[in-house]
């Protein structure tokens, strides 16, 4: 029913941009990490896989990409922990106060992200909110130093802020489960317990899936809090990153370093689509 | 039967009532150290005063940065939605090779970290030799935040009905006439709240915009500058200040919302966009 022209109006504009914006960019970063900075520091255009070479052979890259994963699967881990049940809860058992529940999860996503991260700090900090609590009610006599500048407080950081992004589509697929099919399971005699791990837990994995996804990839590419709460120990792959686009001036390896995350992000987002299409029942 | 499925188990209300309070206890905290006279830390805060608010409002630094930022997001909403709702239409109706691959680009940078984004963008204005500004961190916001208005217009265009927009062409009306009186009509909410979306998502974006940041400074990337310098309780009142202009608008647009009884996209989006079964 649409004639050519409009076709070509609605898809030629965002095609041009996209590819500006966001092809060639990729393909830049493709670029730039087979290249390499010379003694002058300028970028070289030589094609050459050193920067690959290096990373596969200096323990440090690896290591760190290591405990960023690490990290990232424990902030996955927790926020599904606190975003299923809760998404659970608002679905089966809140009741009319399901809408004001959920604006309540969403509100804490309008706070700015540096100024929650920077709100954990007063709270772990030596002198910070918590270790004057416990002091003052004598559960410790010194300050707990692991609290801030760990890893500990990187997960709980990241954890605070990408529940709620767990919570949302873990939410959109318990609400789009038909009632009648929970109704069916109690009334053939399934009990609570059945009915959730037969019939509610299996619908629900795509919204599983994507909460984390969302979880471990947002997560994983995080140079923020680490840099914020982090200390030396909770250093994060995207620290590196940033550095050898700062400091260190090495843009190449940098590239190579993104060009690596991405390609594991790509691959998580195949997986867990493979994954999506083997459970999906509808 | 009904009610025991209503009332739920009791660890499962205790457990919803614990999540709140993880998801709320750095705000409260931010809120009430903005009054705090010793600033940050110490428990618990005494000395009450409006001390920081009045630092803050003499601050011409924030201020600047705060309308640089309202700028960027402005016009970030625009590029996007310019950009965006065509994806939408032509994600929707248009067949073309390489529309898959398409449909996969441009929702991208809705699941990829910022720095992603940020970087591979940074090569481009290094390569194009654009000097970085408020224009390139613009640039920057626009083309990340184009995934947000494919996605909400989208599932817009989903529940419209087809019939109408037929029904006008068949009477007469040119494309262009159906297309602003028919179809962006429909589509009103599903535009407004990705308007809103992308704004306050720009207004709080800093990975992408901590590489393309030339002179001048968004907020967020002010905070952070301060952040990293020390302890600044300005900081908590400017975020108290923009948390109650946040709530101000949640209130609003969940109005208009419930008035349209529109159901809330935003989660089913993300299901689509990392699994990838949607559209």
């Amino acid at each position: 029913m649409f004639s050519r022209t409009y076709r070509t109006a609605i898809t030629v504009p965002p095609l041009v941009w996209v590819a500006v914006f966001l092809l060639v960019p990729y393909l830049l970063m493709f670029c730039y990490s087979f290249w390499s900075v010379s003694e002058s520091g300028t970028i070289a255009h030589s094609w050459n896989l050193d920067n690959y070479h290096e990373l596969l052979t200096k323990p440090v890259y690896w290591q760190t990409l290591l405990r960023s994963m690490w990290i990232a699967a424990r902030v996955m881990f927790f926020s599904m922990l606190l975003g299923y049940p809760l998404a659970y809860f608002l679905s089966f058992h809140a009741g009319g106060r399901k809408d004001l529940y959920y604006q309540l999860v969403i509100i804490p996503l309008w706070v700015s992200y540096l100024v929650r991260a920077y709100a954990w700090k007063t709270i772990l900090g030596t002198d910070g909110v918590l270790n004057t609590l416990l002091q003052y009610v004598h559960l410790t006599s010194h300050p707990l130093d692991f609290l801030l500048y760990s890893p500990f407080a990187v997960v709980l950081t990241l954890t605070h802020i990408y529940t709620p992004f767990t919570f949302l589509p873990i939410y959109a697929s318990l609400e789009h489960i038909p009632h009648n099919l929970v109704e069916a399971s109690h009334d053939l005699g399934a009990t609570p317990a059945q009915t959730f791990w037969r019939v509610i837990f299996p619908l629900s994995i795509p919204g599983v899936l994507a909460g984390a996804t969302f979880a471990f990839v947002l997560s994983l590419g995080d140079f923020l809090a680490p840099l914020l709460l982090g200390g030396p120990s909770g250093i994060m792959i995207s620290n590196i990153v940033v550095s050898l686009f700062g400091a260190a001036y090495n843009w190449p390896l940098g590239a190579a370093i993104s060009l690596c995350m991405l390609a594991l992000v790509l691959g998580l987002i195949f997986f867990s689509e493979r994954l999506e299409k083997k459970w999906s029942f509808s | 039967m009904k009610r025991a499925l209503h009332q739920g188990p009791r660890w499962l209300t205790a457990h919803a009532l614990a999540v709140f309070a993880f998801l709320y206890l750095p705000i409260a905290i931010l809120i009430l150290y903005s009054f705090n006279g010793q600033g940050v830390g110490g428990f618990p805060p005494s000395d009450l005063t409006l001390n920081w608010y009045r630092i803050l409002f003499s601050d011409a630094a924030i201020w600047d940065s705060v309308l640089n930022s309202l700028l960027v997001a402005a016009t970030a909403m625009l590029i996007a939605l310019l950009f965006g709702i065509p994806a939408a239409l032509a994600l929707d109706r248009a067949q073309f090779p390489g529309k898959a691959a398409f449909r996969r680009l441009v929702l991208l940078p809705l699941i990829l970290p910022g720095i992603i984004t940020g970087l591979s963008l940074l090569m481009l204005f290094r390569v194009a030799e654009v000097k970085l500004s408020l224009v390139t961190i613009v640039l920057g916001h626009g083309t990340a935040l184009i995934s947000v208005a494919t996605t909400e217009v989208f599932a817009g265009l989903q529940k419209l009905n087809r019939a109408q927009e037929e029904a006008s062409l068949d009477l007469g009306a040119t494309y262009w006439q159906t297309f602003w009186r028919i179809t962006v009509p429909n589509l009103k909410l599903s535009i407004i709240g990705a308007a809103l979306l992308i704004f306050t998502l720009s207004m709080d974006e800093i990975a992408v915009s901590f590489f393309l940041i030339g002179r001048d400074n968004t907020l967020p990337l002010e905070i952070w500058g301060r952040l990293r310098r020390g302890i600044t309780p300005e900081i908590n009142a400017i975020s108290t200040i923009i948390f109650m202009f946040s709530l101000i608008a949640i209130v609003f647009w969940y109005r208009l919302r419930t008035r349209a009884e529109v159901t809330p996209e935003i989660g089913a989006e993300l299901v689509e966009t990392a699994g990838g079964s949607g559209f």
